[in-house]
């Protein structure tokens, strides 16, 4: 298997994609996220570590503006994707979203066929002129998230009939096929055993020649795996950002090390 | 983490459990209270399932005789001169001619019928033979000469109307004891009419008329049908089903998926919920007042029955659509936000097709209960007799005075013959005819639509 699968973890500097600054999130009169600004980069997997209910989730949500669909959510700071500013008021979320694509932590497809699960991002955004080629994108999307091979032959059959890990895929594929410029996965692993855990990682590390993809895992093993930097939150704070590698082996945080050694969690 | 292990039990000693093979007091009183709790289940079960045996028996026993109706069978001479004085067959003089003009040559036929029979009989005057006929046959007769005025000077032969007693008579209802105390028959006829039985003279045979018929007036209940008050209710139900379920569905949608949640919407939820329980008679004042003195809608019309309707299905309407709105995953609703579709697409394209088999069973149910409704149909005026033919197109089916099921089975059951309480058994039987028609159809729709996530 893939026991021994490990991103290359070099760094080169890229581009980057979404700078968030001094960001405040407040479900009503809890603050949960504190003051965190973070700077994630092109064509790199960033993962978000910490216990649970630290806000990494939230603060994943804030990228998209899924926050928004919550009403007592409210989010204050700057968040820019390419320098632009994502809560200017002249932002549409939906459009948004199309940008930024999103993978959830329980495989979610909707219950449709597979083929209208991959199709349905590209139908109502209009990416296809016609049948065919809304069949490329569908072929592309399935082939990129790995699943081609698995489905090929019962396009037209329901997606919520396919295993956890096929599920979690085609929703990755779901996600790719409206072209997004960031994925954002929450926990997408969560719900998988080990060996479609290590299918979907695998698939993260070839995301990556194309997309910035943020994760948000509770396992340390799998930000270590897949990402090039990670960022530790804790109770709401961003406790250190940093190169995947050094926050593993030399964290400057006392509460870093903790978390990595297993102490606090 | 530690700490608990090496706290002690109170007391110091450990408790035991005993043997497994053996049932502990606790398990034993466990087991009993849940074996007591399957009994009342069973008991509830059974009571209910009794009482649905004793309706339905009650039902067809008393409902299955208005299906039949009893005929005599009997050749009738249409003499010219009665009938057609001048000799030119214009349908003008003929139409001139009362149902009193036809009489005569009924009792005459009769007259030969039992003379034939050989029944031997104190009564031999046709006008007292035509008391077992029902009212109605000398008209019926008459429409067959105005239909086809060449049958003038043949004779014919007829299946006519027998009266309610001779029918009530064949079907057990009467007998020679209750009509010695009734002026309309006396026993006398009944020897004729078991003669007449015997051969197959009068005969009882299926009753379209009254699944297609009008309703007759109090003296003949043997010509009383139900078929107007079904096209009446149909309409209503038309009516209903085009404007609740489009209200309804929106207004529940925009309530759960898109409005604010503040104190106005709490307190139109609360008012949705509260109107669900408020007294259909309440509706039918608010019909009355709205859409027939403030609105002048046609009284009586099924338009204002189905308006009134409608205002008493939408909060059931409502409720059920929220409930099923809400039970569709919110996984679901992500999933479409998180691949940039708008709100509205994400309920339109994913949402509603799921709560689709809740909105429909919602929508079934309220429909149900509208279209056994009578108490805000009294207050329109929907009781009226409604003795006139059918609307003559769609408009006039919205527009004409009507009835309504129901109400024309209430209208039935106040009435004093007995022959028309088995007339409002035998509505109530159309009526669940109707509604197990319309839940069978919810069901088949809800298979179509159920889908699993």
């Amino acid at each position: 298997m893939r026991d021994n699968f490990r991103a290359e973890n070099d760094v080169t500097t890229n581009a980057v994609k979404i700078a968030a600054r001094n960001v405040q999130v407040y479900y009503g009169e809890t603050h949960a996220i504190k003051d965190v600004s973070v700077d994630i980069e092109d064509k790199t997997v960033t993962a978000f570590i910490g216990p649970s209910g630290c806000g990494k989730s939230t603060f994943l949500r804030c990228i998209n503006r899924m926050n928004d669909t919550i009403d007592i959510c409210r989010v204050e700071g700057d968040i820019r994707i390419d320098d632009e500013d994502i809560y200017d008021r002249r932002v549409d979320p939906v459009q948004l979203r199309a940008k930024v694509g999103m993978v959830f932590q329980k495989p979610n497809p909707f219950p449709k066929s597979i083929y209208d699960n991959v199709a349905y991002g590209p139908r109502i955004h209009g990416l296809s002129r016609n049948k065919s080629e809304l069949d490329d994108i569908v072929e592309r999307a399935l082939k990129r998230a790995a699943i081609w091979n698995e489905v090929r032959d019962r396009l037209h059959a329901p997606g919520t009939g396919l295993s956890g890990g096929q599920q979690q895929r085609l929703c990755i594929a779901r996600a790719v096929a409206t072209e997004p410029e960031v994925l954002l996965m929450d926990e997408p692993c969560s719900a998988l055993d080990p060996i479609a855990t290590a299918q979907v990682e695998e698939l993260i590390d070839e995301l990556r020649q194309n997309y910035s993809v943020v994760i948000v895992t509770h396992s340390m093993q799998q930000a270590a795996r897949v990402s090039q930097k990670t960022a530790f939150f804790h109770l709401g704070n961003l406790v250190e950002f940093g190169e995947t590698d050094k926050i593993f082996t030399a964290p400057e945080d006392p509460r870093t090390e903790s978390y990595i050694t297993g102490r606090i969690g | 983490m530690t700490d608990l292990t090496t706290t002690p039990t109170p007391g110091g000693k450990r408790h035991s459990y005993g043997s497994l093979l053996d049932e502990s007091p606790r398990t034993k009183k466990r087991n009993a209270a849940e074996t007591r709790f399957r009994v009342y289940g069973v008991i509830a079960i059974s009571i209910g399932l009794i009482f649905l045996a004793a309706l339905l028996f009650a039902i067809v026993r008393n409902g299955i005789p208005a299906f039949t109706q009893t005929y005599i069978v009997m050749d009738v001479e249409l003499t010219a001169a009665k009938l057609d004085k001048k000799g030119n067959r214009d349908i003008e003089d003929i139409k001139k001619v009362s149902t009193f003009g036809y009489n005569p040559l009924i009792g005459t036929a009769l007259e030969t019928l039992v003379a034939e029979n050989g029944v031997e009989t104190e009564i031999n005057k046709g006008k007292e033979l035509r008391d077992m006929l029902s009212s109605g046959a000398a008209a019926q007769v008459r429409f067959a000469v105005i239909d086809n005025p060449d049958l003038i000077g043949t004779t014919q032969e007829f299946t006519l109307l027998a009266g309610s007693r001779v029918d009530g008579y064949m079907k057990g209802r009467v007998d020679r004891e209750s009509l010695a105390r009734d002026p309309n028959l006396s026993p006398a006829h009944l020897d004729i009419v078991d003669a007449l039985a015997a051969d197959g003279t009068i005969k009882r045979i299926f009753n379209w008329d009254f699944i297609t018929g009008t309703d007759a007036s109090e003296s003949r209940p043997e010509q009383a049908g139900m078929g107007v008050a079904i096209l009446g209710s149909f309409f209503m139900m038309l009516v209903v089903l085009l404007l609740s379920l489009p209200i309804g569905v929106a207004a529940s949608i925009y309530l759960e998926e898109f409005a604010p949640q503040n104190m106005f919407t709490d307190f139109i939820e609360v008012n949705i919920s509260n109107l669900a329980a408020v007294p259909s008679i309440v509706f039918g004042i608010l019909g009355l007042a709205v859409f027939i003195q403030f609105a002048h809608l046609p009284q009586s019309a099924p338009i204002v029955g189905g308006l009134t309707l409608t205002l008493m299905t939408l909060p059931t309407i409502v409720i059920s659509t929220r409930a099923s709105l809400k039970s569709v995953p919110p996984s679901i609703r992500s999933a479409a936000l998180g691949v940039g579709a708008s709100k509205m697409q994400s309920v339109f394209h994913h949402v509603l097709p799921l709560a689709m088999p809740g909105i429909l069973t919602g929508t079934i149910i309220g429909l149900a209960q509208a279209l056994g409704e009578t108490a805000p149909l009294l207050l329109i005026g929907m009781v009226g007799y409604i003795a006139t033919n059918y609307p003559d197109g769609v408009a006039s089916g919205f527009l004409d005075p009507n009835s309504a099921m129901p109400a024309q089975i209430f209208e039935w059951a106040k009435r004093a013959d007995p022959a028309y309480y088995e007339r409002a058994w035998g509505g109530i039987i159309i009526l669940l005819v109707f509604l197990l028609t319309m839940n069978l159809i919810a069901i088949l729709l809800r298979r179509r639509f159920e889908r699993r996530w």
